[in-house]
C-alpha cells in the first residue's frame, strides 16, 4: 500500500445522483484522511445521507467513482466488497438494531459473520464494546424496544465498532437527542475517535456537534460540495453556507 | 485494510520457577481472537507469584485483542500473581488503558429458564392476555354499536356520508375482481367434487342441488368474509395503524374530531352495506362457475341448470346466507379497527397487530357460522 492512498481513505470523484429525474449531485468531489473526522452538512433534502449511502454501496450512482482504501467499490466482486465492509462500521440514524436481538445479540452479529470466537469471549467483547460506548451493564440483555432514543444511538454505535473498523460512518447521529445527551455523544465519538484511530464520516444537521467533533467539514449546497475547515468556510460567499454559520444558531454554537 | 501488516498472532509463556513470562507479539486483531484466546485459556501458572505481560512486539493491536491482554492481566491478578510490567508499544498505550478502564464489566449471560417453570409461565401469560384482549374487543365493541346507534339516531353533523360511500367503493366495488374469480373457481371446484361421486349412483342433476344449497346457505357468505377480513380487516388495522404511528390520530383527537366518528363508523357502516352484495355477487358468480362446470362434465345445459336450481332451494336457503354477512361484516370492521387503535408507535407493531386482526376475525367469523348453523337448526330453517 503506498503512501499516497494511505492518507486519503474515501475517494469520491465526480459523482452523481439521480432520484427519479431530480439531480441531486452534481460531479461531487470528496477526500477524506486517515484519522480525521469530516462532517456533511447541508439543508433538508440537499443529499447528505445519499452520499453517505453511495460511498457505503447502499446506492448505486448514475455516474462517478467511489473509492475506499483504494477500491472502486462499484469494481468489486461481492466477496472482494464483504472483505471490504468488514472495515467499516455504519450507525443508521435511530441505530437500526435488529429489533428481535438483544442488544448484546446485536453487537455480536458482525463478530459471528465475520470471525470464529467462542460464545464466551463474544459475551466479553460485547460487554467491553457496550462499556466503552458508555451503556450500563444491564443494557446488555435488554431489546432494543427497551432502550431510549439515545441508548439505541449508542448501542447502534458499538454494533459498528464490533469489529474494529477503520471508518465509520455516521448519519446524524444526534439528531433527536436532548442537548445534554448529544453533548455526552459528541465526547464519546471524540473520545472514541482517538483511541481508537478512527477515520469518521458524519453527516449532520448539530452546530453544536460539528464545532465539537469536527475537523473538516464539506458542505452540500446546490448540488456541489464545498470543503474546509470551519474558519474557512466562514469566509465562503454561498449564501446558504453564509446564513448557516451566521445565523443565530451557528453564532451561538460558534460561542461556546 | 493493511493486509500486509498483519503477520498473525504471536503468543509465548515462559516458566521460570515462580517467575511466569508471557510475550505477545504479531497482530492481536479481532479476526485471531479466536484462537488467541484458546490459547490464553490454557495458560499453566504453575506456581508463579510473579507475572510480565510483554507486547513491545506487537505490531497490530485492536479493542478486542486490547481486552485479551487485558483479560490476561486480570486473571492472573485474581489468581494471585503480581504483575511486575505489563508493557505495549506506545501507540496502543491509549487504547490499552481505555479498555483498562471498561474491565468492570461482566461478560453478558444469556439468560436460562427452568423449562417446566418457564412452560407454565408462557401458559399463564398467554392465558392472560387472550383473556385481556377478548374484555378489550367487548368493551369496544360495546361503546361503539352505543356510539354508531346514537349517530344514526341523530346523524346531522355526525354521520359522514361522503365517507362511507368512499368505503363502500373501497371494499366493495374494488373488491369486486378477486371475489368474483374465487367464487367461479370455487362453484367449479365443488360442482366437480359434487359430480364425481353423484355420477356414481347416477345422480348427476342432484350436483345442482348441493352446489345450490352449500354455496347459499353456507360456503358463498363464509368464503366471501373470510377473503374481505384477509383484503380489508387488515387494510384497516394497517390504516389506522399507520395514523397512530404518525400521530395523526392524536393530531385528530387535539383537533375536537370524534375518531368513532371519522374513522371508525365510516368503515364498520361501509362494509355492513358492501359485504351482504358481494355475497350476493359471489353466490351469482359461485352458481355460474358451478353452471359451466356442470355443462362440461355432465352436459346439464342452462336452462336445465336453472330449472334443477329453482327447485333445490326455495328463498329461505338464500336468506339464510344473506343474513350472516352483515353481522360478518360487523364483526370484521370491528375488529380491524380495534387492532388498528391498540397500534403502538412503532412500526413492527402494525405489521404484528394487522396479522392478529385478520387471524381474530377469520376466527370469529368461523366461530359465528358454526352458531348461526346451531341456532338455525334449532329454529328448523
Amino acid at each position: 500500500m503506498d503512501e499516497t492512498r494511505k492518507d486519503v481513505i474515501i475517494r469520491v470523484r465526480g459523482l452523481v445522483t439521480r432520484i427519479g429525474g431530480a439531480l441531486i449531485h452534481d460531479k461531487v468531489d470528496l477526500d477524506v484522511n486517515r484519522g480525521e473526522v469530516l462532517a456533511v452538512v447541508g439543508g433538508s433534502g440537499s443529499g447528505k445521507s445519499l452520499l453517505l449511502r453511495s460511498i457505503v454501496g447502499l446506492m448505486q450512482p448514475a455516474s462517478g467513482s467511489v473509492e475506499v482504501f483504494g477500491r472502486d467499490i462499484s469494481a468489486l466482486d461481492e466477496a472482494k466488497f464483504r472483505d471490504l465492509q468488514r472495515h467499516w462500521g455504519v450507525l443508521f440514524q435511530e441505530g437500526a438494531l435488529f429489533s428481535s436481538q438483544t442488544v448484546a445479540e446485536n453487537v455480536q452479529v458482525p463478530l459471528r459473520e465475520f470471525t470464529s470466537m467462542p460464545q464466551e469471549l463474544m459475551n466479553e467483547v460485547a460487554a467491553m464494546k457496550l462499556s466503552m460506548v458508555g451503556l450500563p451493564e444491564d443494557a446488555a440483555a435488554k431489546y432494543p424496544s427497551e432502550l431510549s432514543g439515545g441508548m439505541k444511538r449508542r448501542a447502534g454505535l458499538a454494533r459498528a465498532l464490533a469489529l474494529d473498523p477503520e471508518v465509520v460512518f455516521l448519519d446524524e447521529p444526534t439528531a433527536g437527542l436532548d442537548p445534554i445527551a448529544a453533548n455526552r455523544f459528541d465526547e464519546l465519538i471524540r473520545g472514541l475517535q482517538k483511541s481508537l484511530d478512527l477515520t469518521v464520516f458524519m453527516v449532520t444537521h448539530d452546530l453544536d456537534t460539528l464545532m465539537a467533533t469536527a475537523d473538516r467539514i464539506a458542505v452540500l449546497s446546490d448540488r456541489k460540495l464545498k470543503v474546509g475547515t470551519i474558519d474557512s468556510l466562514r469566509e465562503d460567499p454561498d449564501p446558504w453556507i453564509k446564513e448557516y454559520f451566521s445565523g443565530p444558531r451557528g453564532r451561538a454554537a460558534r460561542a461556546s | 485494510m493493511d493486509n500486509s501488516a498483519d503477520t498473525g498472532p504471536l503468543l509465548q509463556l515462559e516458566l521460570e520457577g515462580r517467575f511466569l513470562r508471557l510475550t505477545a507479539g504479531g497482530s492481536w486483531t479481532v479476526s485471531h481472537a479466536g484462537a488467541i484466546d484458546a490459547q490464553l485459556r490454557a495458560i499453566d501458572m504453575g506456581h508463579a507469584s510473579r507475572a510480565e505481560i510483554d507486547g513491545r512486539s506487537l505490531t497490530l493491536l485492536d479493542s478486542t485483542g486490547a481486552w485479551l491482554l487485558v483479560r490476561t492481566k486480570l486473571a492472573l491478578q485474581g489468581a494471585g500473581l503480581e504483575i511486575d510490567s505489563f508493557r505495549v508499544p506506545d501507540v496502543y498505550a491509549s487504547l490499552v488503558s481505555v479498555i483498562e478502564t471498561e474491565h468492570n464489566v461482566r461478560p453478558t449471560e444469556v439468560e436460562r429458564r427452568d423449562t417446566l417453570r418457564a412452560f407454565l409461565e408462557r401458559v399463564g401469560l398467554a392465558t392472560h392476555s387472550v383473556l385481556i384482549q377478548g374484555v378489550g374487543i367487548l368493551g369496544y365493541v360495546g361503546r361503539v354499536t352505543i356510539e354508531g346507534l346514537k349517530t344514526l339516531y341523530a346523524p346531522r353533523g355526525r354521520l359522514r356520508l361522503t365517507a362511507i360511500v368512499h368505503q363502500v367503493e373501497e371494499v366493495g366495488i374494488n373488491a369486486l375482481p378477486i371475489v368474483g374469480l374465487l367464487m367461479f373457481l370455487i362453484g367449479v371446484v365443488l360442482a366437480y367434487q359434487g359430480a364425481d361421486q353423484l355420477k356414481k349412483f347416477d345422480l348427476e342433476i342432484l350436483t345442482v342441488n348441493a352446489l345450490g344449497i352449500g354455496v347459499l346457505r353456507e360456503i358463498g357468505v363464509l368464503f366471501t368474509a373470510i377473503i374481505i377480513a384477509g383484503r380489508s380487516g387488515s387494510a384497516f388495522t394497517a390504516q389506522i395503524g399507520t395514523m397512530k404511528v404518525n400521530e395523526e390520530i392524536d393530531a385528530m383527537r387535539t383537533i375536537g374530531l370524534n375518531i368513532d366518528d371519522v374513522l371508525i363508523l365510516p368503515r364498520v357502516i361501509g362494509l355492513v352495506i358492501a359485504l351482504p352484495l358481494l355475497t350476493f355477487y359471489a353466490d351469482i358468480m359461485a352458481m355460474v362457475g358451478g353452471a359451466v362446470m356442470c355443462y362440461f362434465e355432465l352436459g346439464i345445459t342452462a336452462p336445465v341448470f336453472i330449472r334443477q336450481l329453482h327447485q333445490a332451494v326455495t328463498m329461505d336457503t338464500f336468506l339464510v346466507g344473506l343474513i350472516k354477512a352483515p353481522v360478518f361484516a360487523y364483526v370484521i370492521s370491528m375488529v380491524g379497527c380495534y387492532e388498528g387503535l391498540n397500534v403502538e408507535r412503532n412500526a413492527a407493531s402494525v405489521g404484528r397487530l394487522t396479522t392478529r386482526s385478520v387471524v381474530e376475525s377469520v376466527f370469529l367469523v368461523i366461530v359465528l357460522d358454526a352458531g348461526f348453523s346451531v341456532v338455525f337448526s334449532l329454529l328448523g330453517v
